[in-house]
């Protein structure tokens, strides 16, 4: 599964940011594979408003199915919901450990209000 | 004549300075307080509310019959109040600013206008000044149309005074188009300084002639007006760290009412201020 994960850094390794729309950088990961690559949200990080709904629309753009963080607002979940991509929310501080909560399946896919 | 008193830091006395204009003109003015968010002029001012408009923003609306999907409108959104990842598309009010630009890409028709209410102007008639008021609706974040609502009251045949929201932000930018002269108030200080700075850059990108007012003087130090001869910048007006001005204002007092020795100060600031903007800053 193509999934993406928000960081503030450029490997896995690095710190899971919990910001959705304002992350500097998302971590676009093949669950399968392990192969990933790094996409910068610079133009979230500068949006006056709006940021989360900018950042969904060009994670349905990357074709995107799942998305790993720690919370992403109501606008947000309906542009994610609607381009088919599920959230899930987690308080993991890196990527790495976020990534293996998902390949567990301990994550519970976040409802649209 | 076009004044805009507008400044960087927030607090530093642009609606004492911007009350006190209206009130050392002696004659009819307009007074548009631009600052939606926290408008205050009113305060300071005894009158009668004569008028109260409704300011809507038009907002799209989807036929979803009518919508082939091809998303057309979202890529032309800057703002992504409207969003097709598929469709239809989705609407964010919130986030759409009226610009209408979406309606008029769609090659399918799908799209309509519909009003959606941001704030409210009010008039009021306070002797000599005739004070307009824009007021944003809690919970909307939409400053500029509303500014911009507030300037269409312009009169143009009798001198205006400008009251700008603090900062350098899009709503500061709406409220200072088109004047004549940015009057820059600040206090001696490394934070006034600092704003200063920022809101003297957004004057000069505007092209507008530029003076400072210095208020508060007596604290801190002295580089705000080191700043303003290294840089050409008139410092027009100067008022005191005096303890009876802030008290007046947290009385709800006009300062020329409270104390009516400042008129003179405020007479010259408008003298000055009219002549920079007549001569474009060429004479500073």
């Amino acid at each position: 599964v193509k999934l993406a994960l928000t960081t503030s850094g450029e490997t896995p390794e690095a710190a899971l940011d919990p910001r959705f729309g304002r992350a500097p950088r998302f971590l676009v990961i093949e669950t399968d594979t392990g192969a990933f690559e790094i996409v910068n949200n610079q133009a979230g990080v500068d949006a006056a408003h709006g940021a989360g709904v900018q950042a969904a629309d060009e994670l349905a753009r990357l074709g995107v199915r799942g998305l790993v963080t720690g919370h992403c607002g109501p606008k947000t979940l309906s542009v994610l919901t609607r381009a088919g991509i599920e959230v899930y929310n987690t308080d993991a501080t890196t990527v790495a450990a976020a990534v293996e909560a998902y390949r567990s399946g301990t994550l519970v896919a976040a409802e649209p209000a | 004549v076009i004044l805009a008193v507008a400044s960087g830091k927030g607090g530093t006395g642009k609606t004492t300075v911007a009350v006190g204009l209206a009130r050392a003109a002696g004659r009819r003015v307009q007074l548009l307080d631009c600052d939606v968010e926290e408008p205050n002029d009113r305060l300071f001012l005894e009158g009668r509310r004569t008028a109260t408009r409704v300011v809507s923003v038009p907002v799209p609306r989807v036929d979803e019959s009518a919508c082939d999907g091809c998303g057309e409108c979202g890529r032309f959104c800057r703002f992504h109040a409207i969003v097709a990842v598929k469709d239809p598309p989705l609407v964010f009010p919130e986030l759409c600013h009226g610009c209408g630009g979406c309606i008029l890409v769609c090659p399918r028709g799908a799209l309509h206008e519909e009003p959606r209410r941001i704030g409210v102007v009010e008039v009021v008639d306070a002797g000599d000044v005739a004070l307009v008021e824009g007021r944003l609706d809690v919970g909307c974040a939409l400053v500029t149309p509303l500014v911009r609502a507030v300037k269409a009251r312009l009169e143009g045949d009798r001198p205006a005074i400008l009251d700008a929201p603090p900062g350098r932000s899009c709503a500061v930018v709406e409220t200072l188009r088109g004047a004549d002269a940015a009057l820059l108030v600040t206090e001696p200080t490394p934070f006034g300084l600092s704003d200063l700075e920022q809101a003297l850059a957004v004057a000069r990108a505007l092209g507008l002639p530029s003076g400072v007012v210095v208020n508060r003087v007596g604290i801190g130090d002295d580089r705000v007006q080191a700043f303003c001869r290294e840089n050409a910048v008139p410092v027009l007006a100067e008022l005191p760290d005096d303890r009876r001005i802030a008290e007046a204002g947290a009385r709800g007092e006009s300062l020329l009412d409270a104390l009516p020795e400042y008129r003179g100060v405020f007479e010259s600031l408008l003298e000055k201020a009219t002549r920079l903007a007549a001569t474009g800053g060429g004479l500073s």
